[in-house]
């Protein structure tokens, strides 16, 4: 490709739109205290509600790597009706309000809801106000990512290697597990870090069907949320500042191996 | 050319707005201790808990001053404080406790004018048959309180630890109202609230009084602050709370007069 003159009117709304993004960022450095923040960082909370983010995101995403690659698979592969519909379905999450999502979560899961009434009565499992609740607050706003980017990454893939296999004998599971899964393994690692970050960041699921208590379900975007509540800025954007360093790390790290267009 | 005609009639706006302001200022000649009557919206951050009896008063305050709006942002008094100290444009703050009212830098001496209680919310005929602050510690019992950092959580660590019981609540929530919304949902047994939060959803929970909430009673101050855009409704707004029919809205909502 040759050298080119970019044109300004491209040039500069695109210089705009970084610094739209960037800025906040910034914002959140400018602020943070730094002479303090050594001893915010070692404070038994905050490790408490990092802790808890990490363990339970990547629980989240163990549980939709678990139910999302085969899911990706049934709607990339398989002819169905009504799949359409499917995919409208679990595309749903993306542009719900997650608030809405966690309401949704306890009519369905909580004591008293369609599903969570006879779990609690059957075996006594209540997940609103646990670590598993959060869990699965998580995987609910998360799913959808790792289903999008995985059923893509099967799309694109070379079907001929999956016919090859077939017309060797191998079964539909063995093709799947010996042929399709190698295949697509960038693409299903991609969607996980998309939903491990996302899993991270959930606020509005958690809060709304977990609850708020630390060491339980308390993670560090509702960690974050207290403090901006109580007054506590400098506390907040500590916390704030901890989230993005993580997030930005991991997207960083795995986005050139695993996110980059072929 | 049409630049012409949207300059005339800015100014024909203009010029209605300002004759509005006049005729307004001569219709309430009654309110002789307000220098002039109040125009244009005031902007009232309110803590969660008088969600409804500010509601009521704002429209109240709007007929009896006509031209005027009143807009509301009710959440958590600690969450308010921040957003009023972070710039946030607002004319009133009304907190739920003192502390979170002395954090606003910008409040003007500001006054007390209710006081409220906390009761302990359960599911409508309070089917766990609690009786008293003792009976939350009951084992199996999910109980949801405010987070301390928050005043409804203040009063509830203030009366819990008055009545020597230790309690294991299963959430901290961020205002009264998430809190409450946690039983309405069934989710937990009880929950520590103010009795005017119970009064307003008498229709899903039930209220029971407890002894020790006498040692834990939250006082509300309201205040104008400094560099309010609407300083003259502001005063008014407050005024109008503290007027006895400001009152009158705000014990028929459970409230006590201070």
């Amino acid at each position: 490709m040759t050298k080119q003159r970019v044109p300004p009117a491209l040039l500069v709304p695109a210089v705009g739109g970084l610094i739209f993004l960037i800025l906040p960022l910034a914002g959140l450095l400018w602020r943070t205290p730094w002479s303090t923040l050594r001893q915010r960082l070692t404070e038994p909370e905050v490790a408490q509600a990092l802790k808890l983010s990490l363990l339970t995101a990547s629980l989240a995403t163990l549980l939709c790597l678990l139910l999302g690659v085969p899911l990706a698979w049934l709607l990339a592969r398989v002819t169905f009706p009504g799949r359409r519909l499917v995919r409208a379905l679990i595309t749903v999450p993306l542009v719900l309000p997650p608030v809405v999502g966690g309401i949704a979560l306890l009519l369905a899961l909580g004591r008293r809801g369609l599903l969570g009434g006879w779990l609690a009565e059957t075996f006594g499992i209540s997940l609103p106000f646990t670590t598993a609740g959060v869990v699965v607050a998580e995987a609910f706003v998360a799913l959808p990512f790792l289903v999008i980017s995985v059923e893509g990454a099967l799309r694109g893939a070379d079907t001929r290697y999956e016919e090859a296999a077939a017309t060797l004998g191998a079964s539909r599971w063995v093709t799947f597990t010996h042929v399709t899964l190698p295949l697509v393994a960038p693409g299903i690692a991609a969607g996980g870090v998309l939903c491990w970050a996302r899993a991270l960041g959930e606020f509005g699921a958690t809060i709304t069907f977990a609850g708020n208590y630390p060491g339980i379900t308390q993670t560090m975007p509702l960690a974050v949320y207290q403090s901006m509540e109580s007054g506590d800025l400098d506390g907040a954007v500590v916390l704030s500042l901890i989230l993005l360093a993580v997030s930005v790390t991991i997207l960083a790290a795995l986005r050139d191996r695993w996110l980059a267009a072929p | 050319m049409r630049c012409t005609v949207a300059a005339a009639g800015l100014a024909a706006v203009l010029a209605f707005g300002v004759a509005g302001c006049g005729d307004g200022a001569s219709d309430a000649p009654a309110t002789g201790s307000s220098p002039g009557a109040a125009t244009g919206t005031v902007k009232v951050f309110a803590a969660a808990s008088l969600t409804e009896s500010f509601t009521t008063l704002g429209k109240q305050f709007e007929s009896a001053h006509p031209g005027t709006t009143v807009t509301f942002n009710f959440a958590g008094s600690s969450a308010l404080a921040t957003q009023i100290n972070q710039g946030a444009p607002a004319d009133v703050f009304a907190s739920a406790a003192p502390t979170n009212m002395a954090a606003v830098t910008s409040a003007v001496s500001p006054t007390t004018f209710v006081k409220n209680q906390l009761v302990i919310a359960t599911a409508k005929g309070n089917p766990k048959k609690i009786i008293g602050l003792a009976g939350l510690a009951e084992p199996g019992l999910k109980v949801a309180l405010c987070a301390p950092q928050v005043p409804c959580g203040a009063a509830a660590g203030t009366a819990v630890e008055a009545a020597g019981v230790k309690l294991t609540p299963v959430t901290l929530e961020q205002d009264v109202k998430a809190a409450l919304a946690k039983v309405k949902l069934g989710e937990v047994d009880a929950a520590l609230v103010y009795r005017t939060d119970a009064t307003a959803s008498s229709a899903d929970v039930d209220a029971v009084e407890f002894l020790e909430s006498a040692k834990a009673i939250n006082e509300y101050p309201i205040a104008v602050l400094t560099g309010a855009a609407n300083p003259t409704g502001a005063q008014q707004f407050v005024d109008y709370v503290l007027s006895p029919a400001g009152i009158k809205v705000l014990t028929a909502a459970g409230f006590q007069a201070p």
